[in-house]
């Protein structure tokens, strides 16, 4: 047949909604995302398999150089450190520790993860609840930024640095009142109560310990920067105070993270996209805050960031494929893909962007995005209006860059490869797919289990 | 003296009995001695009355909902505007202000104007921000704060006494008269218009309203006060009558005068046995009343496109006091036809 | 099986059931679809005349059509 046939799409009929407006939204109006970085989609699949978490090195470098302009343009001394459990695939981190950025590390593991990685001792922030004594010892001998987070700590910190007859460098985790809600309080010491203040004479009494920095890290997911003025403007209230009380001069501030990606929280009624204050924004807030307080110009402290979703949410993508289309009960398509909640943590709070890999028309049905697993729970979007995939095609499921190559859970299925593509255009496996055998070289059966006969 | 041609775009075509500005903005637009507006529609579901009202609205393009965020919506403007070519557009809905205050500097790229408040003036009279708005300006507000969760119901007696009001960010507020009532009127406005919810202390006394236009400047360009005679059940006026108070006018000029607002608004007030008023709500934009205030001498939609255009507008001194509007509503006859236009084009 | 008589379809997808005043909107296969129907066609020819148009293969009309005709049963479009 000589006459080229049309592209095939499946019919479809829907009902015209003629009051109320709907929960799926208007007809999709966007583009496929047919290449990532130059690199189709389909040609990264076919290589390197489906699902396949794929990471933009330019996007970090970019995304990284944006936030550093916005925030070193408008105050002298910033520093960045790499917020490990955002992720801490070891070529994700060393894309920022090229940049400059510094290792922030909230467990052992993380810690050991930041020295193998080659990170200098001095440059590690070590966060959180839970630092052993192994892990406390570790980080003074290495000079590391240990930030207390309870008195606890603060007194094994004291017992050590007597036993090691060194000085750890300390900084404590302020909490607080910045008018945000939810107030995060379980960490740190508390501002308005005067514990943190507490803490603080504690620490420059006994002279075995050096103060060196505050920490503040109000929440997460912020959406406005006026939050981050008023911590950094109760920090530098602290820093005046020592200064004061103790002629001790506080070395730098770090205001931790928090800072919005462009995702879309579930319940948000616009999208990421239009609300996410940008790093200007913020870095305004907190630059005029400190400038503007009563720390003398000689003392400035050094501004330390500690943001992660900001920055690498947008550098990955998930990419996938459909497994089957369904219809369910009620007349609501159904779309199976192989990407399911165990690689997208994510999708328990934001409604992720799903975007066909291949050109398709305008045409959408009402759909419901499920994963793989054999569990309820597993399901991407609830309600999505979407174009007319079929079996086998793709999806790109955008900004998942945050959390999810840390947060992932190893259930029903293996965790598949992810690749980085490099600054030509190169895609490289930065972690391969799990085998069988990841898992069950760690499991023992006892011999006398093992005979079966079924 | 030849009017001026220009095209007008207007949302809030929906002039039901939750009735948007649309309309009633358009008509003050058609009764200026100046212009000689072609007047297009912007529509979100295919049954708004204004759609079908060819000769108020000359033509009308479905637009994508606010919730789908600015890139489909400017994608779809530009799409209108290599049509049309508007010269000023006046959005009419709260939910779609943001997106619209967002696109304002490229939509001026595009020689389309409009005249919106500035996102602090927004962001500063939301209702959750209303205590601290009434501080600053020193204004009285009822008190309110927002909540996140269920879980915070039951604790709000530490705070409130029933009954009280409970708000969404854009629209409906519902008075409840114990936690189950809040725990229904949460769900419901949540799952709408997102969270938080805001709660607010009930003031008893006599629902007032401004209509106002300010200049960005701190000059108030009109302001008209009223009274709700009927309310629907919907807590729509369905009859209101301009009043002369002078209390109304000073706080009128006052918020405008310190927060130099930019664009239309509406002031939601309370006033009680004692004379004392409160602010309960600031709407950033013009209320579907607005037709008294042209009734009553005021021409602010007139108006406000002149400030978009950039031109000087004077500022208007008096209005008539007991004028009086009463709505009433109309069965149309559409063909079917029309209805599978919009449906399938998305446009009439 | 066949199309109720009282369904109206225009050549740009729209649908209008006088009998119920619900209205529907097709994409441009669902629309030749509904047509071959209207004409009292059944699957055979259907499928002979879709994927002669449309490049396709049995198996994956099949699916679509059966799909398909699931929903314009469910919205009671037929009269068997």
């Amino acid at each position: 047949m000589s006459e080229k046939k049309l592209p095939f799409e499946r019919p479809i009929i829907k009902k015209l909604n003629v009051n109320v407006p709907n929960k799926f939204g208007l007809k999709t109006e966007y583009d496929p995302i047919t290449s990532i970085d130059g690199v189709m989609v389909k040609d990264l699949i076919k290589e390197f398999g489906s699902p396949l978490y794929v990471i933009s090195e330019r996007t970090i470098r970019d995304t990284y150089r944006e936030a550093k302009r916005a925030f070193s343009t408008r105050y002298p001394k910033v520093q960045f450190a790499w917020s490990y459990k955002t992720n801490y695939m070891n070529a994700v981190c060393n894309v920022f520790h090229q940049e400059g950025s510094w290792a922030e590390v909230v467990s052992g593991f993380e810690y050991d993860k930041a020295i193998a990685n080659g990170v200098q001792g001095q440059h590690i922030i070590f966060n959180g609840p839970d630092k052993t004594e192994k892990d406390l010892e570790k980080a003074i001998k290495n000079g590391s930024l240990i930030h207390i987070d309870h008195f606890d700590e603060l007194y094994t910190i004291a017992e050590l640095a007597e036993k090691m007859e060194q000085k750890p460098k300390v900084s404590i985790r302020v909490n607080m009142d910045t008018g945000i809600y939810p107030m995060w309080t379980r960490f740190g010491f508390n501002y308005e109560n005067g514990e943190a203040w507490e803490a603080l004479n504690r620490i420059l009494l006994n002279k075995k310990l050096e103060l060196v920095g505050l920490h503040a890290h109000i929440g997460t997911y912020i959406m406005v920067p006026w939050a981050y003025g008023l911590a950094a403007k109760k920090l530098a209230d602290l820093a005046v105070g020592v200064q004061t009380k103790f002629n001790h001069t506080i070395k730098y501030i770090d205001l931790g993270g928090g800072f919005a990606s462009k995702n879309t929280l579930k319940g948000a009624f616009s999208p990421g996209t239009d609300t996410c204050p940008t790093f200007d924004a913020y870095a305004e807030a907190i630059s005029t805050a400190i400038i503007s307080s009563a720390i003398l110009p000689d003392h400035m402290p050094i501004l330390i960031l500690e943001t992660g979703r900001a920055l690498i949410d947008d550098a990955g993508s998930l990419l996938g494929s459909v497994i089957a289309i369904k219809r369910l009960a009620d007349g609501r398509r159904s779309l199976v893909i192989d990407i399911g909640v165990n690689l997208l943590f994510t999708s328990f709070w934001y409604e992720h962007k799903v975007t066909p890999a291949q050109p398709f028309t305008h045409y959408t049905e009402d759909s419901v995005i499920y994963g793989p697993l054999c569990m309820n729970i597993d399901v991407i979007r609830e309600n999505i209006s979407f174009p007319l995939l079929n079996k086998g095609e793709h999806v790109v499921i955008s900004r998942i860059g945050a959390y999810n190559m840390t947060q992932w859970m190893q259930f029903i299925t293996l965790r598949p490869n992810i690749v980085m593509i490099d600054m030509d255009g190169k895609p490289h496996v930065i972690r391969k797919a799990e085998q069988n055998e990841s898992l069950t070289s760690h499991e023992i059966t006892p011999d006398y289990l093992k005979k079966i006969n079924v | 003296m030849t009017k001026k041609k220009i095209t007008v775009a207007v949302s809030g075509l929906n002039n039901t009995d939750n009735p948007g500005p649309g309309i009633p903005v358009v008509r003050g637009i058609r009764e200026s001695k100046e212009f000689d507006a072609r007047i297009i529609g912007f529509a979100y579901e295919n049954l708004e009355p204004g759609i079908y009202l060819h000769d108020i609205i000359d033509k009308t393009y479905q637009i994508p909902y606010p919730s789908a965020g600015i890139e489909p919506l400017m994608q779809r403007l530009e799409y209108i505007n290599s049509i049309e070519k508007i010269d000023v557009i006046i959005p009419n809905f709260d939910a779609e202000l943001f997106s619209f205050m967002k696109c304002a500097d490229d939509l001026k790229k595009m020689n389309i104007h409009t005249f919106l408040p500035t996102h602090e003036q927004f962001e500063e009279r939301q209702k959750s921000n209303l205590p601290d708005f009434g501080k600053k300006y020193g204004v009285n507000v009822p008190f309110s704060r927002p909540i996140f969760g269920e879980n915070e119901i039951f604790g709000l007696t530490a705070d409130f006494t029933y009954p009280l009001l409970v708000k969404g960010k854009y629209y409906d507020a519902y008075v409840a008269y114990n936690p189950e009532q809040v725990r229904m009127y949460f769900n419901k406005i949540v799952s709408k218009w997102g969270l938080p919810i805001i709660i607010q202390e009930f003031v008893h006394g006599t629902e007032v309203n401004v209509i106002a236009l300010g200049d960005g400047k701190g000059n108030t360009i009109g302001a008209v006060p009223m009274r709700k005679q009927y309310i629907t059940d919907k807590g729509k006026a369905w009859g209101g009558i301009t009043l002369d108070d002078m209390n109304m006018l000073d706080l009128t000029h006052k918020i405008i005068g310190q927060t130099k607002w930019r664009g239309g608004m509406e002031l939601e007030l309370i006033k009680t046995n004692n004379n004392e008023l409160f602010l309960i709500e600031i709407n950033p934009r013009i209320p579907a009343w607005v037709y008294l205030a042209v009734g009553a001498g005021q021409n602010l939609p007139e108006a406000l496109v002149k400030l978009a255009l950039g031109e000087e507008v004077k500022p208007y001194e008096s209005y008539d006091v007991g004028k009086m509007f009463v709505r009433y509503s109309m069965d149309m006859i559409v063909n079917l036809e029309e209805f599978e236009k919009l449906s399938m084009n998305g446009e009439l | 099986m066949k199309i109720k008589k009282n369904i109206a379809i225009s050549d740009n997808g729209f649908i209008f059931d006088s009998n119920t005043g619900d209205t529907y909107s097709l994409n441009p296969v669902g629309t030749e679809i509904l047509l071959l129907l209207k004409e009292g066609k059944q699957l055979p020819e259907i499928q002979k005349a879709i994927l002669e148009k449309y490049d396709s293969d049995n198996a994956t009309f099949e699916k679509a059509y059966l799909d398909f005709i699931s929903m314009i049963r469910q919205y009671h479009l037929t009269e068997e």
